[in-house]
């Protein structure tokens, strides 16, 4: 009996900051900010207001239990069931919120969520990916509960259920150059990604090979990566702009002062540090008794390379493909500021247009598409290094 | 049979081995014991070229080891360390299977070959060739690290300090196991180790190093009665040397015609263990049968003193 009493009345540490902060959010922060039009302040409503009293009281009951289960319930299920009604009910209440404050017909008038709707949303997706964490689902089913949530997200957005919220307006205002940037972003991030592995595979192995080039190769890696990004498109600009002059080809071929060329330069210059720095880690993690054996049965250095040490290092290298899939999917943000693209145009505009949604309409895709690559590539170091332990 | 000539390594000014000429038999058990340091786990790895000689040759069979590509050569020969280096990715008959497949061998004999080689060293197949190393225990890894090193049936097997990483109980029945191979194979081994008991209990000939110099290389009973340096005295032991000796005879090859009363001792005991068994006793003598049961006479503790002494 001792041990099973505290129990029933431990407090979850993590439940408890995730349902005060949250409390906090749907009593003093606005849910919705309703403004005339897309530029002005807007008027900060609660989530009674916005709401039928029967919703608004049905809401926010369902959001104290949410609040209880975060608090008192240990078994990770019911959390993470509990988050995600609570992610549902706040999804739903923001959806009614904009079609009730948007008069019928008007195109004028913006809904916007407000700061207390974005606490929410972060709280309860602290809460679910807290209960997904406990849960320590297998890889595999890790990238489906991915794919499963973009698909009803995704579903949902189809059918129209926010598009009286703001983001929304101005996605319909700006649906096809958004299908355009988010494929010139992801273009960008990968296509600077594959260039920095494959230039930066040989090096890290130069690196573990060859310890006198070592601390140069890393030591000038590391320097550029103190370079800031703006400066490196600065930097970038001058000689590329030199070159496409002195060059008809190059700029034939797109490569200009300008543009996506120093963009994808910039970012394949930061890429290169992490992935050879761990190459080389992964490199040296390789048991040396495994590459004596192989040696003495006769491999050769190039078989030795490929099927025992790169191999036995490929976890690690996955590690720092993440790290720089993750970093790229962010950087190509600022590639908008020299005409880049990317969905960093949509935040730069916004910025420049005080369109605060706009902003947004760049900034929440780049963020879902940096936590999906993240979620990705971790199962995948994971299923690596559970198969060659 | 292994000739090696006037090998020697030097790196920069350091010989770490020193102009060793030695014979190795067809089907023998050759050990190069020594302290660390010596120069043994360097001259074994230049016979399959993992350290390159500074000068002299290794013949195999009467071929310069030099006359063909390293990897080649190296597949030819079998190679066991101390740490196994099993391949942490691959399974157990994957890593068993590395050479042959390196050699290109079709998989139907690549598959029968893995089968026998677990089988004979107690692995059961169903149960143990789909297992990755990290689920197997210590001495199954060096097993399996052996199995791996004959899969392609080599004339030569190199080891290096193969047992170094068992506890005694296992690392005696790996010996025995690796007599027992031996015989079946007739594999040419060259085996380093740093333990004298297990160079004697192994060795047909012991080879004794000391700074890159091989001081005597002979018969175990000749290294005991007949040290040619005071340094082999040293290594083989002086206080427990008589007791040596004792061990490198069988009760076997000692026995004289005649019977005895009491329990019988087998054939395959060691002259050493037949004398302690007979002090416990209190016995003057015991009969002695071979693994059959068949009498082969008997042995008096007299004799087996006899066996004891030099010359």
């Amino acid at each position: 009996m001792a041990t099973t009493i505290p129990r029933l009345h431990r407090i979850d540490r993590l439940g408890a900051l995730i349902s005060a902060v949250g409390a906090a959010a749907l009593v003093f922060l606005p849910f919705v900010v309703f403004k005339a039009n897309r530029i002005l302040p807007g008027d900060p409503r609660s989530l009674m207001e916005v709401l039928p009293t029967w919703a608004g009281l049905a809401c926010q009951a369902i959001l104290i239990l949410v609040g209880v289960a975060a608090l008192g319930i240990s078994n990770p299920r019911i959390r993470l069931a509990a988050a995600l009604l609570g992610v549902v009910v706040v999804a739903m209440a923001v959806a009614s919120a904009g079609n009730a404050l948007t008069p019928t017909g008007n195109k004028v008038v913006r809904v916007a969520p407000g700061s207390g709707f974005w606490v929410l949303v972060v709280a309860l997706g602290l809460m679910a990916t807290d209960a997904i964490t406990r849960l320590r689902p297998r890889p595999g089913v890790r990238v489906l509960l991915l794919v499963l949530f973009a698909a009803v997200a995704g579903f949902t957005l189809a059918l129209g259920a926010f598009d009286n919220l703001s983001v929304m307006r101005e996605y319909a205002a700006n649906a096809g150059r958004f299908a355009r940037e988010g494929r010139q972003h992801v273009v960008l991030a990968l296509g600077s990604l594959a260039a920095a592995v494959i230039v930066a595979l040989p090096l890290g192995i130069v690196c573990h090979r060859v310890p006198r080039l070592r601390a140069g190769i890393l030591g000038t890696l590391n320097v550029i990566q103190t370079i800031p990004a703006i400066a490196l498109f600065g930097i970038l600009m001058a000689p590329l702009g030199a070159l496409a002059a002195a060059v008809p080809l190059a700029a034939q071929l797109g490569i200009r002062g300008i543009g996506a060329a120093p963009a994808v330069i910039a970012l394949f210059l930061y890429s290169l540090l992490p992935v050879v720095a761990n190459t080389d880690a992964g490199l040296k993690r390789v048991s040396p008794a495994a590459v004596e054996a192989a040696r003495g049965m006769g491999m050769t250095s190039w078989q030795i390379l490929t099927g025992v040490e790169l191999i036995l290092a490929l976890p690690v290298i996955l590690t720092g493909i993440r790290i720089v899939l993750v970093q790229n999917i962010g950087l190509v943000t600022i590639a908008a500021l020299i005409g880049g693209g990317g969905l960093g145009v949509f935040v730069f505009q916004g910025i420049g247009q005080t369109a605060i949604d706009l902003v947004l309409l760049g900034a929440i895709p780049t963020v879902a598409l940096a936590f999906s690559a993240a979620v990705v590539l971790d199962a995948l170091v994971e299923i690596m290094d559970r198969a060659r332990q | 049979m292994i000739t090696v000539e006037n090998l020697s390594k030097q790196y920069g000014a350091t010989t770490v081995v020193d102009s060793v000429s030695m014979v190795i038999e067809r089907n023998s058990i050759s050990v190069i014991v020594g302290t660390s340091g010596s120069g043994k786990s360097t001259l074994l790895r230049m016979i399959n070229r993992l350290v390159e000689p500074t000068s002299g040759r290794v013949l195999i069979d009467g071929n310069d080891t030099a006359s063909e590509p390293a990897h080649l050569l190296r597949r030819r020969i079998g190679y066991a360390i101390q740490s196994h280096g099993l391949f942490p990715h691959r399974t157990v008959a994957e890593n068993i299977a590395t050479v042959p497949r390196l050699l290109a061998w079709d998989e139907a004999r690549v598959g029968a070959r893995v089968d026998e080689l677990l089988q004979v060293f107690q692995l059961d197949p169903c149960e143990f060739a789909g297992k990755f190393p990290h689920q197997l225990s210590g001495g199954q890894q060096q097993r399996v690290g052996v199995a791996r090193a004959l899969a392609a049936e080599p004339s030569v097997l190199l080891m290096d300090e193969p047992f170094g990483a068992l506890d005694p109980i296992i690392r005696a029945k790996a010996q025995d196991d690796l007599l027992d191979i031996q015989r079946r194979f007739g594999t040419t081994i060259v085996l380093v180790t740093h333990d004298m008991d297990e160079a004697f209990r192994l060795g047909n000939r012991v080879a004794v190093m000391s700074h890159g110099r091989v001081l005597q290389y002979d018969r175990p009973t000749v290294l005991l009665t007949r040290p040619a340096d005071p340094f082999v005295s040293r290594m083989t032991g002086i206080a427990d040397r008589a007791m040596r000796l004792l061990s490198l005879t069988t009760a076997g090859e000692a026995a004289v015609p005649g019977a005895s009363d009491g329990p019988a001792i087998a054939a395959s005991a060691s002259l050493r263990d037949a004398l302690s068994e007979l002090v416990w006793r209190g016995a003057e003598s015991a009969a002695v049968i071979d693994a059959d049961g068949t009498p082969c006479g008997r042995l008096t503790v007299e004799a087996i003193l006899a066996h004891g002494r030099p010359g």
